[in-house]
């Protein structure tokens, strides 16, 4: 094993620079944070948080579905505390989201890693496969995908998969391009060291700045992907809450019970918010 | 010049072969589903088993698309319009014809001609959309680049921002609140049929609306972006220094500059338009090709689904090869062999 203090100071010194220090230096990304945070201890902490169970029907709240002392944002049209859904339908998110985005920037930056550092026909093809798939929209990518196999949380995890990771690859080869003429990167070359070892350890935690940015958006856009599968039923099957088809459900009433719609739009487009400012407010500490 | 073309083009028709060939590969990956999605689920066994021989699923896959891209372009016939299979399906088009993308499971008929009844729909809700979105977005983004960090530019950048994160579907169940419940102007729903009590333009405003949200916002963003990097370069200065009004160095050589950028970005905008048409058409009904593609995923209608997603993929393809191409003519840095 090499010995790990010839790395240099860009190659594990940065690394152990926490990105929770860049958030906090900025205001944007600190107040999108705290959003995405608080969203995500609504989903761990839903069985304890949630006043009802989200699927319990309440004969009586249906007849008058406003908010009121018992339901606090009111009840949708059969009855269910909208409260509870809306804290149990973070929880759909929180596990969607983070798998399939997970998912596609694994996929992304190893086959851009590979391809900005080796070139030649590795890189052709990674570009020409990349080329392929980015001329699929997600959501119709996810269309074909049920009608050949049935809606699943699997399926949304490939599509989002195959929709991002050619975006994400793009990006991690052009930062690999640029960083592998860099001194350290020669100088680990030249100690001999394997290369998985100079992608994973010397170029990689360099390429992270831009990559976190894409990763703060790209969530974003995964969120209202799920939401939007939600909306036109084809996402996960009910009565499993989540925002899009809680939005749906609520949208045939909106002349009479608007805040059946309404609420779960704002839960929806809050964690939007705060991850695009995550993606705007680290963009510029880094600049 | 004409050699760049040349090579795009055959770039262009590589992704399109790619493409169609691994949609091909997901929609009919597993043969067994395919002969069961055309009987419909009360299919027996055997009458299963008799059109898993008479289409041939058994092939490997890659012969079985060769055979479906035979068909499409007009080389060989379709074997479900064979009367032997007793489905009933037949094309007056005749057996071969350019462009046959077999029939509708849901419908009964040619895919052709369904998607003949629905894609008027969508042209006219996309080149509406196109026509807002590309003014708004143009004359917003150049305003906010050229006063970028006064206060017109925060005002602007705040609100493209708050816009971009907004699912379209958002922004429709908000604009319908508004508008159609509260107000009563527009009506909730667009499904342009004859003797409606609204005429056909008020029942585009809200589709229109959401698309125009939805993508002048990005756009906005980009064309801001590239004016205000066109301004902070030397030429700029050079020109102003040389006692240029104002307005001429804006007009003659930071837009003729800037927009060159975004003019692609434009183009890939059709591209997530067309997502977004998917939603609006669901949302407001309206009988274009979008919301076909909802029905037939729904309904397991494999060849719609084919059609509408290669459909797509050559639009998508299409235009970022003529993007390339308009790329090419606009700047003048690029000259390729």
């Amino acid at each position: 094993m090499a010995d790990l203090s010839l790395a240099g100071p860009q190659g594990l010194g940065l690394r152990r620079l926490p990105v929770l220090g860049a958030i906090l230096r900025s205001r944007a990304a600190s107040l999108g944070f705290a959003i995405v945070a608080a969203w995500g201890l609504v989903a761990l902490l839903a069985p304890w948080l949630a006043p009802y169970d989200p699927t319990a029907i309440d004969f009586a709240a249906a007849a008058d579905p406003a908010p009121s002392a018992a339901h606090l944002l009111g009840t949708d049209s059969i009855g269910r505390d909208l409260l509870s859904r809306i804290i149990w339908g973070a929880r759909t998110t929180y596990a969607v989201v983070p798998l399939s985005i997970g998912s596609a920037f694994l996929v992304g930056i190893a086959a851009g890693t590979l391809a900005g550092y080796y070139g030649g026909w590795l890189d052709h093809l990674v570009g020409r496969i990349g080329d392929t798939m980015l001329a699929f929209p997600a959501l119709v990518l996810y269309v074909i995908l049920i009608t050949a196999v049935g809606p699943s949380m699997l399926n949304i995890v490939i599509a989002v998969t195959l929709a991002y990771a050619p975006g994400v690859s793009r990006l991690a080869r052009s930062q690999v391009l640029a960083l592998k003429t860099m001194d350290y990167v020669k100088a680990a070359e030249a100690r001999g060291e394997p290369a998985l070892y100079i992608m994973a350890l010397e170029i990689l935690p360099n390429a992270r700045g831009p990559l976190i940015v894409d990763l703060c958006l790209r969530a974003g856009y995964t969120v209202i992907l799920i939401g939007t599968l939600g909306f036109l039923g084809l996402g996960l099957p009910p009565p499993t809450p989540d925002w899009g088809g809680m939005v749906v459900e609520g949208s045939h009433l909106l002349s009479v019970h608007w805040h059946m719609a309404v609420l779960p739009c704002i839960a929806i487009t809050s964690v939007v918010v705060g991850c695009n400012l995550m993606a705007d407010g680290l963009r510029e500490t880094q600049q | 010049m004409i050699s760049f073309i040349a090579r795009r083009l055959g770039q262009f028709l590589f992704t399109l072969l790619a493409a169609s060939f691994l949609l091909f590969a997901v929609t009919e990956f597993s043969p067994g589903n395919v002969a069961s999605k055309i009987l419909g689920p009360y299919a027996v066994e055997s009458q299963v088993d008799l059109l898993y021989d008479k289409l041939d699923l058994g092939d490997p896959l890659l012969q079985r698309y060769t055979k479906w891209l035979g068909t499409l372009l007009g080389l060989s016939s379709n074997a479900l319009a064979d009367p032997a299979i007793g489905l009933g399906l037949s094309d007056p088009r005749g057996e071969r014809y350019f462009g046959n993308l077999g029939f509708s499971l849901m419908q009964k008929e040619p895919v052709v001609d369904v998607l003949a009844r629905r894609i008027g729909h969508t042209v006219v809700l996309t080149v509406w959309a196109i026509a807002f979105i590309v003014p708004i977005a143009l004359a917003l983004g150049v305003i906010s680049g050229v006063n970028a960090g006064r206060p017109i530019d925060r005002g602007i950048s705040g609100l493209t921002v708050t816009l971009t994160s907004l699912p379209e579907f958002v922004t429709a169940v908000a604009l319908l609140l508004l508008f159609s419940a509260w107000l009563g102007w527009l009506p909730g729903t667009s499904t342009m049929t004859a003797g409606d009590q609204w005429s056909a333009a008020s029942q585009l405003v809200l589709p229109v609306t959401v698309l125009v949200i939805a993508s002048a916002s990005y756009v906005t963003r980009i064309v801001r972006a590239s004016v205000a990097d066109t301004l902070r370069r030397p030429f700029v200065r050079t020109a102003r220094l040389k006692g240029l009004a104002p307005r001429r160095v804006i007009l003659q050589h930071v837009l003729r500059n800037a927009l060159i950028a975004p003019v692609t970005v434009i183009l890939l905008q059709v591209n997530w338009i067309l997502t977004g048409v998917v939603v609006v058409e669901a949302i407001f009904a309206y009988p274009g090709i979008g919301s076909l593609l909802l029905q037939a995923a729904l309904f397991g209608d494999i060849y719609v689904v084919q059609a509408l997603t290669l459909l797509a993929l050559t639009v998508a393809v299409g235009t970022q090869f003529v993007g390339d191409i308009a790329y090419m003519l606009l700047d003048p840095k690029i000259r390729l062999r």
